[in-house]
């Protein structure tokens, strides 16, 4: 059987599903549910260190960065300062070259605020960083972030949190046809059957964290999202059949009685 | 014996009260955090942490001391 691995800033992955270690009960909840989803990224968020409880875990003690690459955000950034204070810090860690770039606009609807992404995308891939970038469904902006150098696209589904799963195929189909690096679904999955769509429109990867975190049992849906995008990769390699107007017969006609 | 003059500085938003001419490489290390797991800043430029040791600390100053948490 050929290969079928993802491809990012030339470091190959067996799994196509990245998650996101955010709004879980506990660490031990989260690590356990990444170990089921089967994904070798998880992102990560930078924050302050607490200084007064010095015995709050650690995610490091749970999630081994040798085992499992860690993918540094820039949640809660809403402005391009902010985003390259962040990412610069982020490197300084740990040496993290690899970087997921998230710039937002609006506190209530969470969409991206493309002009600042695109710039902080500019002076990131100069600093020599790999920078996988949120934004929008925007096939124009797409293509102007894939020519700044972003080593992928990574185009919301709907609002982050939302669950509304992916509200404009169309773009991604228009996306994916114009996009030569990797492109991943980004946001606003509600269901497993999510990452299978955006898997059968030919993208490269999805990124899921609250609808794992958050689903009645994180564990099950962890491992439905880990099938459901081994699914969608199936389907999409394997070409869907044509979509006709009337119906047409499964079995033979010739020889009825 | 002579009294230390205390200076005040921010970590993490917090004012803390510290020795004159303390090392920033003390300071951390009083907060028993683990080097290898953290990001400093000191007044918003990114420090090497080789040279926490060469840092004296000065009254105002701002740290920031940073590491992963869960996000998505």
């Amino acid at each position: 059987m050929i290969k079928d691995e993802l491809i990012i800033a030339k470091k190959k992955f067996k799994s196509r599903l990245i998650v996101g270690t955010g709004k879980y009960k506990n660490m031990k909840e989260c690590a356990r549910a990444i170990n089921l989803s089967g994904a070798e990224i998880v992102t990560v968020a930078v924050r302050r260190v607490n200084i007064v409880n010095k015995k709050k875990p650690l995610l490091m003690d749970y999630i081994d960065p040798k085992k499992i690459l860690y993918l540094p955000n820039t949640a809660g950034c809403f402005n391009s300062k902010d985003a390259l204070r962040t990412l610069r810090l982020a490197r300084e860690i740990g040496g993290w070259k690899l970087v997921k770039l998230e710039v937002l606009g609006d506190k209530k609807n969470l969409f991206p605020e493309m002009i600042e992404t695109l710039k902080s995308t500019e002076v990131l891939t100069k600093e020599g960083f790999q920078v996988m970038v949120y934004c929008n469904d925007d096939p124009l902006m797409a293509k102007r972030l894939e020519n700044s150098g972003a080593c992928a696209i990574m185009p919301l589904a709907a609002p982050i949190g939302s669950g509304l799963g992916i509200l404009n195929q169309t773009n991604i189909k228009i996306i994916r046809n114009q996009t030569k690096i990797p492109l991943i679904i980004d946001a606003g999955l509600g269901q497993a059957s999510d990452a299978t769509i955006a898997m059968e429109l030919g993208c490269d990867g999805v990124l899921v964290n609250t609808a794992i975190a958050k689903a009645k049992k994180p564990f099950g849906m962890a491992l439905a999202f880990k099938n459901a995008v081994v699914a969608g990769r199936q389907s999409y390699l394997a070409g869907r059949i044509n979509k006709l107007l009337m119906g047409e017969p499964s079995s033979p006609k010739k020889g009825i009685i | 014996m002579k009294k230390k003059i205390k200076i005040k500085i921010k970590i993490n938003g917090k004012i803390k009260n510290i020795d004159k001419n303390s090392k920033l490489l003390n300071i951390i290390k009083n907060f028993k955090i683990p080097l290898k797991k953290v990001a400093i800043e000191l007044n918003e430029e990114i420090v090497d942490k080789k040279k926490l040791n060469n840092i004296s600390l000065k009254t105002n100053d701002k740290i920031e001391i940073v590491h992963f948490i869960g996000g998505g």
